[in-house]
């Protein structure tokens, strides 16, 4: 798409003095507030954006201890009588693998603790190193990482929506009953947060700082 | 065909950065088919494909419809020693209107119904005008931007798999057949995936564009689609 095939030297839009839109790729002049075309707030590629991801971050973090703490659903059979049960995160899993559900005990447990916990370090990792020197390897695999969190981070919301099918599905009433815990409500917060984070990180800091030559001579051009 | 006449480094005219590394590229019409990718990073910066825009839009009334049926029949039944329930998701959201958990229950309807609807509206608005070569409507560029926004937020897909899961959980409590809501939500992923095929965002940015949604003139500087 650009600079005719050759290994030329990479320009960015912030060495030209341009400034990008991350909405619709359209370039303008730096002091442009809006982008023209899609009508997105244009946003320089700075390191004070990462404020907003911290914050975003630490909301998350911040109600994902109840979301653990607390119960996640609080299941009823015959209106008490054959004794009512509790379950939070991990209680569940449990309580699957107990009956044998194995694959979905994984799906679960990947969901709703493996991938929250990562996406807390991988995002916190990535705002630390954001704009610090490094190689183009290295710049690679944050953009590769960066993509699988932005990719991943929206299916921690399965558990959500299995506890509210079950509570909404199963009002049998007096032969059994599930109510959702106070822990499904942070838990969707919590997610929604750490969505926003991740969505409030500027890939374009991943690779500030590096040597503007392309990875290799040959590739880059399809 | 001189590229180098129609950019200019002082107002960016003619240049697309990449939104992932920043990397400044000479726009260059593609043909449909063609990936044009960052020279620096490597990301898809545009992959055009013929006849998208009528795809899309016909993909995007076909998920609405879908999703009319994914609310208003039976999602799930459920039975045991004799007591049945069945129940589409409508009766879900109204069962649970008045209810302390309402906030949770109203945005999970939006994720898996609200958003997922607008978003082909949206598209649908964006489209229409551009596939028939007029004008674009008012507000095209902004309605687009919107859908776009709203795209990590309609969950549909990740709806069905909780569905799955809920199942395997309710299983030893009651009887559960599946009704004919939880098909269309199931053929609406795979609408999805289609529409994502042919989604190319560049493209449309530019035809928005070009097609003469007022900006600041640039794209008549620019000369495309003759
Ligand atoms: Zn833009």
């Amino acid at each position: 798409m650009s600079e005719d095939g050759h290994p030329a030297p990479i320009l960015t839009a912030h060495r030209a003095g341009l400034l990008g839109c991350r909405s619709c790729g359209r370039v303008w002049p730096q002091d442009r507030q809006t982008c023209d075309r899609c009508g997105a707030d244009l946003v320089p590629p700075d390191r004070r954006g990462l404020q907003k991801v911290w914050a975003w971050w630490a909301a998350g973090l911040i109600m994902y201890v109840p979301a653990n703490l607390f119960p996640m659903m609080r299941t009823q059979t015959f209106a008490g009588l054959q004794g009512s049960s509790e379950a939070t995160i991990l209680q569940g899993v449990v309580e699957l693998m107990h009956y044998g559900n194995y694959d979905i005990a994984i799906i679960v447990f990947v969901a709703s603790v493996v991938v929250p916990v990562a996406k807390f370090l991988a995002i916190a990792w990535l705002a630390m190193v954001a704009g610090r020197p490094a190689t183009v390897e290295q710049a690679h695999t944050r953009l590769k990482i960066y993509e699988v969190v932005e990719f991943i981070g929206r299916w921690s919301m399965i558990d959500v929506f299995v506890v509210a099918i079950l509570s909404a599905l199963v009002q049998l009433g007096f032969v059994a009953s599930i109510h959702p815990g106070p822990a499904a409500v942070s838990f969707a917060l919590s997610v929604a947060f750490t969505m926003l984070s991740a969505q409030s990180f500027d890939p374009r800091l991943i690779w500030r700082g590096l040597p503007l030559r392309s990875r290799t001579a040959t590739e880059g051009q399809d | 065909m001189d590229a180098r006449d129609r950019i200019d480094l002082t107002t960016g005219r003619g240049l697309m950065a990449c939104p992932r590394c920043d990397a400044l590229h000479v726009e260059e019409e593609l043909q449909p088919g063609e990936t044009a990718r960052c020279i620096r990073c490597g990301g898809v910066l545009a992959k055009p494909r013929g006849g998208a825009f009528t795809q899309l839009i016909a993909l995007s009334f076909t998920s609405m419809v879908l999703m009319m049926g994914a609310v208003f029949f039976p999602f799930l039944e459920i039975s045991r020693m004799g007591f049945g329930n069945a129940t589409s998701l409508f009766g879900v959201g109204m069962a649970f209107a008045d209810g302390v958990l309402l906030p949770l229950v109203l945005a999970v309807m939006v994720m898996i119904v609200g958003l997922p609807v607008l978003r082909a509206f949206l598209l649908v608005y964006t489209l229409t005008p551009l596939a028939q070569g007029r004008a674009p409507y008012r507000h095209a560029a902004r309605a687009f931007r919107w859908s776009e926004l709203m795209r990590p937020w309609s969950m549909a897909e990740i709806f069905v798999i909780g569905t799955a899961v809920a199942l395997i959980k309710v299983a030893g409590l009651a009887t559960v057949h599946l009704g004919p809501a939880f098909w269309a939500f199931c053929a609406l992923i795979l609408v999805n995936v289609a529409s994502r095929g042919f989604m190319c965002q560049t493209t449309i940015w530019d035809a928005i564009e070009d097609a003469g949604l007022p900006t600041d003139g640039r794209e008549m500087v620019e000369g495309r689609n003759g």
